[in-house]
């Protein structure tokens, strides 16, 4: 293909500047009109969104379920549900926190939307695969709404045998439920990684690739390695339910704690699932608003993987408490420790990218700060839980529910709203209000540290998690705790108005509102329907802000860029570059 | 890249207009299939840690549940599935060759040889079934000593339950490949659905191949 | 930083608390060393680098390899460090002492049982002496729990197919809260016990009293303390509240709705049959989750337990 024409057989191809239109008449939103076109379309772009919509839903659902646990939990005893009640919505806050939220979030909205853009190419490898995944993740959340109208699930969102095999309610629907979306994250991450090979535009090589895509690439490998290993233990689970076979039910014979080694060998690299994506939102959000060139690009490259590989041994330190050999503890201990330093070099890099750059403060870098400052605090305290005698003690309390809310939402969710910020103008060509933005996010750290903060606390004086009682020695905690998840609904709930606001009010953003040299502002916004009126040709890195952005916009002409259009090849005839 | 002229034009409608050409599709498409082939692995690396645990656990348990499959059926099946294999890899050779005919009667030979794989599943299945052999709780049989056989019984239903499972999903791929076959959409130029559904095939051959020795032939 | 930290932590009352606590401090500290320096960094640099103008030109520092190696090497010996003695101290931790006095723990869902060496049973009460190693061997009659003890800084899961253990030896007299911190169901934030640290003398006057079994008080007496010490209580109120189980108030004589249609009535045989076989007649609405008190409770405690059910009228 084109890119080995480019980089290793060093054919001359001529370029030309292409300027993105300013005012495109035409764009991916207006193109195909219509709900079926939407339902049924193949574009990668609406399909990001259509996850987007579907990911607010769930988030939404997520975070009244978090209300209904932190409003339960404002008197040390019964205030309005049963305890019974009380277990549903704590696993379902988990459940669908986890699965429908975290895990797609960044690879489907900004990873699909983002990933072929900043590729130069037309779509992802698979577009209808793409789309069959959009529809196996509605359907895995057809059955878990299912399971929640059809007796509920009280297991906790790891599903522990043996509770999970005898206890009550519609279990089979959840797990099968969880077990039908691992398919459409697998086939996303299959998706990507062929994506990333095999569509790059010429001149794309390894080493100009965005870190973003670096990042996603990580992810989808995780992804591809990790989830078939999760759909086998939630259908081993399935059937310890439906069929009684025992594996992992001691009444029968077999053993939970195998069961805690299956779930946790997804489980665990799924949290780099979550976090890693959002690394690589850092990277470019970090660059632009710095317009400086990212510093250490391959350490943050790298350390991407590195994290991804070193992810998949760690899994055992879920465990330290539940009888595993000390041998394998040990182990354990060490390699998460491990996972620590590529994690830590990464906070270094975007920290001395900021140096002696030109940093301008909108709204997506406020988020990166947020997030390094919030991420830090979850990283220095998984080190706390890390080190086993100490764990020992944190273990299974409200110090590891505000460690992994540190890491999920302090990290994960607040870059994935940079992510949404920082690509919102290119995804609908509309501009939100800055200072409402500010206000949110200064709303949404204020309200994040009143929730969590007492919980670190709490927990190291020993509260344990899944309490729907609780001693009244920590009841001003818990209260504090409350209060801020009330502030933070506050916030979450200005931002949507605001960025809702801003589809129909919203000023005109132009191609390129933040001046990045990254090829996705390389074209209009909203992008054409596919994506470039032309091939781009990659000349120069995507963070190199010390060269003229006239250099980032060549390209040659596209020979079919319709679905089987019939054009006449445009010869380029002022060639002003060539490669 | 290169000037095409009207009459390979129309062969390249296969070409999704995402691609710059055939091969940029054919590789993408077989990439793909690899990577999707890792994760089949994985999935079922998950029941082989089950079996490998269980079976360091509990060594005098899988000499003795494994006198109850029958090692004769267990063996023809393996030819069976190894036939098909190679019944694949002459339909994908005959694509490459434009012989749609040999295409067709190689993917109609396949499908018969992945039927009858199933069906003496079915004999054996039903074997043991009639005489109490059920996984987990259902288990009622009573010539075996060792108290955890109904978890050998679980895993053996298990793992060949799913790789019968991916058996009749290769099976459907396959009529949908006679239909499309009749329909003269394959040529030497463009076979990448009977190039992939090959590659799953060889898969699902190689499971077994790992399946039959590590539950039947434990002796 | 000595105050916040002692205020994070619950008393320390075992002895080795204090070790565990030193690595606390120490990765606190350090941590919060490095969390406001970074920050402080970020903050400066985007203080003194804001963007002046659109024009602004940057400078080209692509990498610098002596600081990665830098920011790398710190870290990694930092971590091993801490890595190094969370190590140490937790081999201490599940090493008992030879010498170590043994009780036996059984967590059901939802009470802890303890049973010690001369056949003593205590029900949500533990009772050990001081300055002295206690080992304590658990195992689970249902799902998975956890037993924890934050005061001693120990905490393991309990498991139904095997045994694990805990150890700690209690260097202060008092009373301290046991946790079960792996989740099992409706009432796992009820499933608390206290542990009652003796002087050695007033342990053994416990043991050898078996804590008060209460077998000189009258039936109705003995029954009601047994009901509470077994924990009974959890689950079954006496004032008609709708708890886990049915109520005990009101429930003599009356027709016990099962849930396969069939009536059964609340007698001494009935009561008999759900103390040791709990599963076999369940009351039509609730779940069949109650643990078997076979082998916990004899026939004359029993007896007094149904002389207690009947005053609850």
């Amino acid at each position: 293909m084109a890119t080995s024409e480019a980089s290793t057989t060093y054919k001359k191809i001529q370029v030309r500047r292409y300027k993105p239109e300013e005012n495109p008449e035409k764009n991916y939103l207006n193109e195909e009109k219509g709900l079926w076109a939407w339902l049924t379309t193949v574009d990668h772009k609406k399909i990001g969104l259509m996850y987007l919509a579907s990911i607010a839903f769930f988030f939404l659902v997520g975070g009244i379920l978090a209300l209904i646990l932190r409003t339960e939990l404002w008197t040390p005893a019964r205030s309005f549900l049963d305890a019974d009640l009380y277990n549903q919505v704590f696993t379902l806050h988990g459940a669908i926190m986890v699965f429908f939220f975290l895990v797609p979030s960044v690879p489907t909205v900004l990873g699909n939307f983002v990933l072929p853009l900043q590729l130069g190419a037309k779509d992802v490898a698979f577009p209808r695969l793409n789309l069959a995944s959009f529809y196996i993740y509605l359907i895995g959340a057809l059955f878990t709404l299912t399971a929640i109208l059809t007796g509920g699930v009280d297991t906790g969102w790891t599903f522990y045998t043996p509770y999970s095999a005898t206890t009550g309610g519609n279990v089979i629907m959840m797990t099968l439920g969880v077990f039908i979306l691992g398919f459409s994250s697998i086939l996303t991450g299959v998706n990507f990684i062929v994506t990333i090979h095999k569509l790059r535009s010429p001149g794309m090589t390894w080493a100009k690739l965005p870190l973003n895509l670096w990042a996603l690439y990580a992810t989808s490998i995780i992804q591809i390695l990790a989830t078939p290993v999760l759909a086998i233990t939630l259908l081993l689970l399935t059937m310890e339910r439906a069929l009684g076979i025992g594996i992992f039910d001691p009444a029968l014979g077999g053993d939970p704690v195998l069961y805690q080694h299956f779930f946790w060998f997804y489980s665990h690299p799924a949290v780099y699932i979550m976090i890693v994506p959002g690394f690589g939102i850092i990277s470019e959000v970090v660059s632009t608003f710095s317009k400086k060139i990212i510093f250490g690009y391959w350490a943050i490259a790298l350390s991407s993987l590195a994290i991804a590989f070193i992810g998949f041994l760690v899994w055992g330190h879920h465990m330290f408490t539940a009888g595993q050999s000390s041998l394998a503890n040990l182990v354990f201990s060490f390699l998460t420790f491990m996972v620590g330093i590529p994690t830590g070099i990464k906070i270094f890099n975007w920290v001395a990218t900021m140096y002696k750059g030109s940093i301008d403060m909108k709204t997506p870098m406020v988020y990166v700060m947020i997030f390094l400052f919030l991420f830090m605090i979850g990283g220095f305290t998984g080190i706390m839980v890390g080190a086993l005698s100490v764990d020992i003690h944190l273990h299974d309390t409200y110090y590891v529910v505000a460690h992994f809310h540190y890491v999920m939402v302090g990290g994960m969710v607040m870059a994935f709203l940079g992510g949404i910020h920082y690509w919102w103008p290119k995804m609908f060509g509309k501009m939100y209000s800055e200072l409402w933005a500010k206000i949110a996010a200064g709303i949404l750290f204020i309200g994040f540290n009143m929730t969590f903060l007492p919980q670190f606390i709490m927990g190291s004086q020993g509260m344990p998690r899944r309490y729907f009682n609780y001693l009244e020695q920590f009841q001003p905690f818990h209260q504090t705790s409350t209060v801020g998840a009330y502030l933070m609904g506050t916030g979450f709930l200005i931002v949507a108005i605001y960025l809702t606001y801003s589809l129909f009010k919203g000023k005109k953003a132009g191609p390129n509102p933040w001046g990045s040299r990254a090829l996705e502002w390389q074209t209009a916004s909203p992008p054409p329907l596919h994506n470039f009126e032309h091939i781009p040709v990659i000349i120069n890195g995507p963070y190199d802000y010390h060269k003229p952005m006239s250099e980032f916009q060549l390209g040659v002409a596209s020979k079919h860029n319709g679905h089987h259009a019939e054009e006449t090849v445009d010869v380029p005839e002022s060639a002003q570059e060539k490669a | 890249m290169s000037s095409t002229s009207a009459t390979e034009e129309k062969r390249l409608d296969h070409v999704q207009h995402h691609f710059v050409d055939s091969e940029q599709q054919f590789e993408s498409a077989k990439m793909g299939m690899w990577v999707f082939i890792v994760t089949e692995i994985l999935m079922f690396g998950g029941l082989f840690v089950a079996y490998i645990v269980y079976r360091s656990w509990y060594p005098e348990l899988y000499l003795e549940a494994s006198t109850q499959l029958n090692a004769f059926w267990g063996m023809v099946n393996t030819f069976v599935l190894i036939g098909s294999s190679l019944t694949v890899a002459m339909a994908i050779r005959s694509a490459q060759l434009n012989q749609i005919k040999g295409l067709i009667y190689n993917l109609y030979i396949t499908i018969g040889l992945a039927f009858t794989f199933m069906v003496i599943k079915y004999f054996e299945y039903s074997e043991k079934l009639g005489k109490g052999i059920a996984p987990g709780e259902y288990y009622t049989y009573d010539g075996l000593e060792h108290e955890k056989a109904n978890i050998f019984f679980s895993i053996y239903y298990m793992m060949t339950g799913l790789h019968g499972v991916h058996v009749t999903i290769g099976i459907g791929l396959m009529i949908w490949l006679v239909v499309k076959a009749k329909k003269n959409v394959f040529h030497s130029e463009y076979y990448t659905p009977v190039e992939i559904t090959g590659l799953y095939w060889h898969l699902v051959d190689i499971i077994w191949i790992f399946l039959f020795p590590l539950l039947y032939l434990i002796d | 930083m000595n105050r916040l930290i002692e205020y994070m932590l619950p008393p320390a009352k075992s002895t080795l608390a204090g070790e565990t606590d030193a690595l606390f401090a120490f990765i606190n500290i350090s941590s919060f060393i490095f969390i406001i320096g970074i920050t402080l960094t970020m903050l400066y640099f985007a203080w003194r680098y804001r963007r002046k103008s659109d024009d602004d030109v940057t400078p080209v520092i692509s990498h610098n390899n002596i600081l990665e190696i830098t920011w790398s090497v710190i870290p990694l010996i930092l971590v091993i460090i801490v890595f190094s003695w969370g190590y140490s101290t937790y081999m201490k931790k599940i090493s008992p002492p030879s010498d170590a006095y043994e009780v036996r723990v059984v967590g059901k869902s939802w009470l802890w049982e303890f049973h010690y060496d001369n056949g003593n049973v205590s029900v949500n009460e533990l009772h050990v002496p001081e300055n002295r190693p206690v080992k304590l061997i658990m195992s689970s009659d249902d799902v998975i729990h956890s037993f924890y003890v934050p005061d001693f800084r120990v905490k393991m899961d309990v498991l139904p197919n095997r045994y694990t253990s805990v150890w700690f030896e209690a260097t202060e007299q008092g009373e301290s809260t046991v946790y079960c911190t792996e989740y099992c169901g409706t009432a796992h934030s009820n499933m608390l016990a206290t542990v009652h640290v003796h002087s050695q003398e007033d342990f053994e006057d416990w043991l050898e009293t078996s804590g008060g079994s209460g077998e000189d008080l009258p039936p109705v007496e003995r029954g009601e303390m047994l009901v509470q010490q077994n924990a009974c209580m959890t689950c079954h109120s006496t004032d008609g509240s709708r708890l886990t189980g049915p109520t005990f108030q009101g429930a003599w004589g009356s027709d016990v709705p099962l849930e396969n249609g069939e009536t059964v009535q609340f007698d001494e045989n009935y009561v008999r049959e759900s103390i040791l076989e709990p599963n076999a007649k369940v009351h039509q609405g609730f779940q069949p989750v109650m643990p078997s008190y076979a082998g916990t409770l004899d026939d004359r405690q029993i007896d007094a337990i149904i002389e207690y059910i009947k005053t609850l009228q």
